[in-house]
């Protein structure tokens, strides 16, 4: 199947990056620094900890080696000592906090729910609201809704995510006192409090991208619209709103998902800033706090997690582009 | 065909339309035009670009920009067109007229089936359906234009199909409301001949068999012939002739439409068909001492997703001095790459490309290089030819500059020779290519191919953008500079009546080979090949009889097949 | 030239031009514009807060002499620390894009114009570098880079680094189209060499996209550099920065409003500035696009040829 083939080829594409991904983090975090060792070590750094993160890291072997064992940790799992102060490293390692004396993967993963709620949620809103917004503006370019939707584009493409998120507590939070002013509440435990606590930290994150959709997909669908094929819709009698639809913008989302898949790697940045202004514990400032603290593993650690998350996505984008532009050779 | 009962009440009747995009009677684009369109006649509107023909077409249609100001009548069956609300016109739109238009390729949306936006036409038209029942109206349409598969056409997406496929899909989907109109704006422009000619077949029969009234816009004199019972003459909006096609083409009253059509470049008359197994032309004459360029038994390949592609195979040309070589193929034949092989610009992958005695694929860089100041180039695309962001000057020196020849002075005063030699105004050095026409651009294009003096110019396509009129002066321009100057020239062309104009020897590729070369007279008079005569047949004339002679003799071609 | 009378008849752009013509000169002049008031961004005026480190009085401490108030915890004056702030926005945003400009500028011309196996590395690469969390990156890389390293000139390095895929991938693109066009391909048949056709042919064409380019570039980095010093890992106390002021302003923020407003105010209008320059710079640069609404005509007729 055409499809099946399409994906197989982008999954060994997607194999190929993750590993030129590992290897680069690893010579940027761990070979070229003076002493990763002190920097894994973290903040009190007591001498056993030191101990064990130079073993963990074994910097006394060739860097192939100490690769090596990096890799294979991620795919496989790794285990190191021996007997009782065995540490137990499960598949996949993405490292070791000796600080909080727990790998990072299970760290990340009770994280993870945090950030994943804020990024799938602001993507969700921004997509809608840009697109929403920029078709409304192309369908009246020149009159009022345009220029109203075009300027708030531009003011909303210059206000920083926490900018509008620190606005949105005062007014929000602490003004009228709608809303919470942080914090998280798990969706499995109380899924209203969940929504209540995520409407800020949402709008502060796609307000930004919804601007940039909204601009996007106002000047991809006036391009469109002046295209022969709409025209060609037109001569045959369709009506204007199956014309703009159907052919305007089915055409005009094609460079619109595209976009968005360069901008998953952003979604994840802006999580963790707006984890900070809401003052959530997610990923992000798991990975903000072991800078301070000087926890290097999970610094990395954070890092090559996100990086395979959105490679991942990534795929996922490209395999809908894929269904949607039928000139793109499926195979 | 039909009878030609001038008395037909008319399908459409336009009367005394003026457009304007603008408040000023300069913004004005058509005066007063009116026409009628009877049942079962093709009526061509003639006309060069910004003439307003198009213009007029979609006003018909209601599909001009909002900010175009349309005054006058147009009445379709006697309803007014004119002011008529959305629904009555999205009824007429594909219902009552269908349309075909000039670019099939960007005609239909990409993202679509063939079959789905034909079933869209048949959605918004007419009764329901159901699916089944659309299926097979859609096999049924596909089938009726000509269309061979066409239950895999309609499953195709448009960059799936070849251009003639999809206009043959076009008129499909035009006529799928069974409209008593059809407009066909530039209806096989971007076709080759041998496929214009189909479709000019498939909308004659479209005519006799259903009656339907045809307004076909065309700059094409030879179309018209073809085609058209009776025509009218546009010129900056304003209607200059009209009258039946045989009157309008052979006894022109207008200065203009005469000036028009006596720059047509014309085919003589086809002299012999050749029989089969008659003996095939494609050796060439061994290359004289006097060949500024030669390609011997020379092949151009390249790789497209792993295969190998051959885009010449095995040709041989040799260009003497002082002569003009015709090179005439149609889209994908490869001529284009002939060029650019015998100007290095892509290697040679088998047999020799030799220009004024140097080896191009054993020659070093530099020499290459030096090789390269020996030719001089003119290109198609009027429009990209010249750097937007230099002045004529700059381009026209920037051979002079390459070659390190000449100061600052002695080159400004070269420009301006050449400026001279090319026929325009020596202050045109200073001024940028946005601020010159197409045929202004390609003068300039000229002017720089010969400011080195070259042996040999190369010249791809250099007339095919511009309008009838023009080409004929830049043909003429380019013909005096020849004879002047005496370079050898390899001129590129899909159009056999230009390539007529110039040539003395005629080489015709197809699929990457030579199928025939010799003598321009005899190559297209009396054709040695089946396949030059096909094309030579395909070719239509701006003679309403000749063209229906030549017609006959194209079907036949295409019988025995 | 056309683009200076299109960009001087579009007010919206010349707004966006004096805002950002305004901060610069605060930036240059910060030291000469906080002397006029008497204070400079280091001073601790203890003497302004109240107990629990928060300013006295309306507004964060607003006074005659702290026209903005001040900073909590330590009192230095928030007009001061306000134009000194555009010191490094400005700086690292100008410089960074320049770094970003140069770069992508580089790298697309070659890749686009020589094509093969060197452009599809550098596609890949691309892609790969513009689906990054380069934000994530970024963090990280200040955990290990040593104290010693100038912070301003690292975070110039990170952003303008991670900048320049974007102008790649658009110089490329238009390169591939150019490289096809008559006269560079009527330059290569004349027999230029790579140099001529890179320089005299492609670079004038790409230029108005590099500058468009800088222009919008610019407020994205200022914007990144604040977004790392709001996170802690940009530009070291004590010099004045935006981005920090704000973070810190998170802490204060339920007893002392104030303190987020000023730096947040100053942070979006040169933001905004940029951007409505840059947006009036693309339109003034792009023929495509008309004036507002209308149809799309040629301004200047060409002219026509007539009959001979």
């Amino acid at each position: 199947m055409r499809l099946l083939r399409f994906v197989l080829l982008r999954l060994a594409g997607v194999v190929i990056v993750l590993l030129v991904v590992t290897a680069a983090t690893y010579v940027i975090f761990f070979l070229l620094p003076a002493n990763p060792a002190q920097s894994s070590c973290g903040k009190p750094c007591t001498p056993e900890h030191l101990a064990l993160a130079k073993r963990f890291l074994g910097l006394d072997r060739p860097w192939y080696v100490q690769y090596g064992d990096y890799l294979r940790g991620i795919v496989a799992g790794r285990t190191f000592g021996s007997g009782g102060g065995a540490i137990d490293c499960a598949a996949p390692c993405f490292g070791y906090s000796f600080l909080r004396s727990t790998p990072v993967t299970e760290l990340i993963v009770a994280r993870l729910p945090v950030t994943a709620s804020i990024a799938v949620g602001a993507a969700v809103l921004w997509l809608l609201a840009g697109v929403a917004a920029g078709t409304v503006a192309a369908i009246r370019r020149g009159r009022a809704a345009d220029r109203v939707v075009m300027a708030a584009a531009i003011a909303g493409v210059s206000a920083p995510a926490y900018l509008v998120g620190l606005l949105a507590i005062l007014l929000f939070g602490f003004g009228l006192g709608w809303l919470p002013t942080g914090g998280y509440q798990p969706l499995t435990e109380d899924p209203a409090g969940w929504f209540v606590h995520l409407i800020l930290p949402w709008c502060a994150l796609a307000i930004i991208s919804a601007a940039v959709y909204a601009r996007l997909t106002r000047s991809e669908l006036l391009d469109q619209l002046g295209q022969d094929h709409i025209r060609t819709a037109r001569a045959k009698g369709l009506r204007e709103p199956a014309v703009i639809v159907r052919h305007g913008l089915r055409n005009a989302l094609i460079p619109v998902v595209t976009v968005f898949g360069l901008d998953l790697g952003s979604l994840l940045g802006g999580a963790v800033i707006t984890e900070r202004v809401f003052s959530m514990q997610g990923m992000g400032a798991l990975l903000v706090d072991s800078i301070g603290a000087l926890d290097l593993q999970v610094v990395v650690g954070v890092t090559l997690f996100s990086a395979f998350l959105i490679t991942i996505a990534n795929l996922v984008v490209d395999i809908v582009y894929g269904l949607l532009d039928p000139r793109v050779q499926l195979g | 065909m039909t009878g030609t009962n001038a008395q037909d009440e008319a399908v459409l009747s336009v009367a005394d339309l003026s457009i304007a995009f603008g408040q000023d009677e300069a913004d004005r684009v058509v005066h007063s035009v009116g026409l009628d369109l009877r049942a079962g006649r093709v009526l061509a509107l003639v006309g060069e670009s910004g003439s307003g023909k198009s213009v007029t077409a979609m006003s018909v249609l209601g599909l001009l920009p909002p900010t175009a100001a349309v005054t006058g009548s147009i009445r379709l069956e006697g309803r007014e067109l004119l002011g008529a609300d959305a629904s009555t016109l999205r009824e007429v739109r594909g219902g009552r007229i269908g349309t075909v238009f000039q670019e099939p390729g960007s005609a239909f949306d990409p993202v679509y089936s063939i079959g789905d936006q034909i079933a869209e036409a048949l959605a918004a038209h007419g009764r329901r359906r159901s699916r089944a029942e659309t299926a097979e109206r859609i096999v049924e349409l596909l089938t009726s234009v000509g269309l061979r598969e066409p239950e895999r056409i309609a499953r195709s997406f448009p960059h799936e199909l070849s251009g003639g496929q999809l206009q043959r899909a076009m008129i499909a989907m035009a006529i799928s409301c069974d409209p008593v109109a059809l407009i066909a704006d530039e209806p096989t422009t971007a076709l080759d001949v041998t496929v214009q000619a189909g479709i000019l077949d498939l909308i004659r029969a479209l005519r006799d068999t259903r009656g339907t009234a045809v307004l076909l816009i065309t700059h094409d004199m030879g179309v018209v012939a073809d085609l058209a019972d009776d025509v009218l003459v546009l010129r900056a909006g304003e209607v200059v002739e009209r009258g039946p096609v045989q009157q309008v083409l052979t006894a022109p009253q207008h200065p203009y439409t005469k000036a028009l059509l006596a720059s047509v470049p014309s085919l003589a008359a086809l002299r012999a068909v050749p029989r089969p197994g008659a003996a095939s032309g494609a050796a060439a004459a061994a290359p004289t001492d006097r060949a500024v360029a030669v390609l011997d038994h020379a092949s151009v390949t390249y790789r497209r997703r792993g295969a190998v592609v051959r885009a010449v195979d095995d040709v041989s040309i040799s260009v003497d001095a002082g002569r003009v070589v015709g090179l005439v193929g149609e889209s994908g034949s490869g001529k284009s790459t002939v060029g650019r092989a015998l100007l290095g610009l892509v290697p040679v992958s088998g047999g020799r490309a030799t220009v004024a005695g140097v080896e191009l694929a054993g020659a070093g860089r530099g020499r290459r290089r030096a090789v390269r100041r020996r030719i001089g180039t003119v290109f198609q695309d009027p429009a990209s030819s010249l750097n937007p962001r230099n002045t004529v000057g700059w381009s026209i020196a920037e051979p002079l500059q390459l070659a390190g020849r000449l100061d600052r002075a002695k080159r400004a005063d070269r420009v301006a020779r050449l400026l001279d030699d090319v026929q325009l105004p020596r202050d045109f050095a200073g001024r940028y290519p946005h601020e010159l026409s197409g045929g202004q651009r390609q003068r300039v294009a000229i002017a720089r191919a010969l400011a080195l003096d070259p042996d040999l110019l190369v010249a791809d396509e250099p007339t095919s953008a511009l309008d009838v009129s023009v080409q004929a002066a830049v043909l003429q321009l380019l013909k005096d500079l020849q004879a002047r100057l005496g370079f050898a020239c390899l001129f590129i062309s899909h159009d056999l009546a230009v390539v007529r104009e110039l040539a003395s020897t005629v080489v015709v590729l197809r699929e990457g080979r030579v199928v025939e070369q010799g003598p321009a007279e005899q190559v297209l008079t009396a054709p040695a090949d089946p396949y030059t005569a096909r094309l030579l047949a395909a070719a239509p004339v701006a003679d309403p009889a000749a063209q229906a002679e030549r017609r006959e003799a194209w079907r036949q071609l295409e019988e025995v097949r | 030239m056309n683009v200076w009378r299109s960009l001087r008849r579009d007010g919206w752009a010349l707004a966006g031009a004096v805002v950002v013509v305004l901060f610069v000169l605060a930036a240059l002049f910060a030291p000469l514009i906080t002397g006029v008031v008497g204070q400079n961004p280091y001073t601790y005026h203890l003497s302004t807060l109240d107990g629990s480190g928060a300013p006295k009085g309306f507004g964060g401490g607003i006074s005659a002499q702290h026209p903005f108030g001040v900073e909590p915890l330590t009192g230095r004056d928030l007009f001061a620390i306000v134009v000194y702030g555009s010191q490094v926005s400005i700086a690292v945003g100008i410089a960074a894009s320049v770094v970003s400009v140069l770069l992508g500028a580089l790298v697309g011309l070659v890749s686009g114009y020589f094509g093969g196996w060197t452009d599809r590395i550098v596609s890949r690469v691309v892609d790969v570098m513009l689906g990054f969390p380069s934000l994530i990156f970024m963090i990280a890389l200040t955990a290990i880079v040593a104290a010693s390293f100038p912070r301003p000139a690292l975070i110039v390095l990170v952003i303008g680094f991670f900048g320049w895929p974007a102008v790649a991938r658009v110089i490329r693109g238009q390169v591939l189209t150019l490289k096809r066009r008559t006269f560079v391909v009527a330059s290569e048949a004349m027999g230029a060499g790579p140099g001529h056709v890179l320089l005299t042919q492609l670079l004038p064409n790409v230029f108005s996209t590099l500058l468009v380019y800088a222009a919008i570039l610019v407020p994205a980095s200022i914007g990144t550099e604040a977004a790392l010093s709001f996170l802690g890992v940009g530009v070291p106390p004590p010099t004045p920065s935006w981005g920090r002021s704000i973070g810190d302003a998170v802490a204060w923020f339920s007893t002392d409003p104030a303190y987020l407003v000023f730096p947040g105010a100053a942070l979006f209008l040169v933001t905004l500035g940029f951007n409505v320059f840059g947006d009036g710079l693309r339109d003034a640069l792009d023929p495509r696009v008309s004036r507002r609404g209308s149809h799309r005509r040629r301004t200047a007729p060409v002219p026509t040829e007539e009959l001979v």
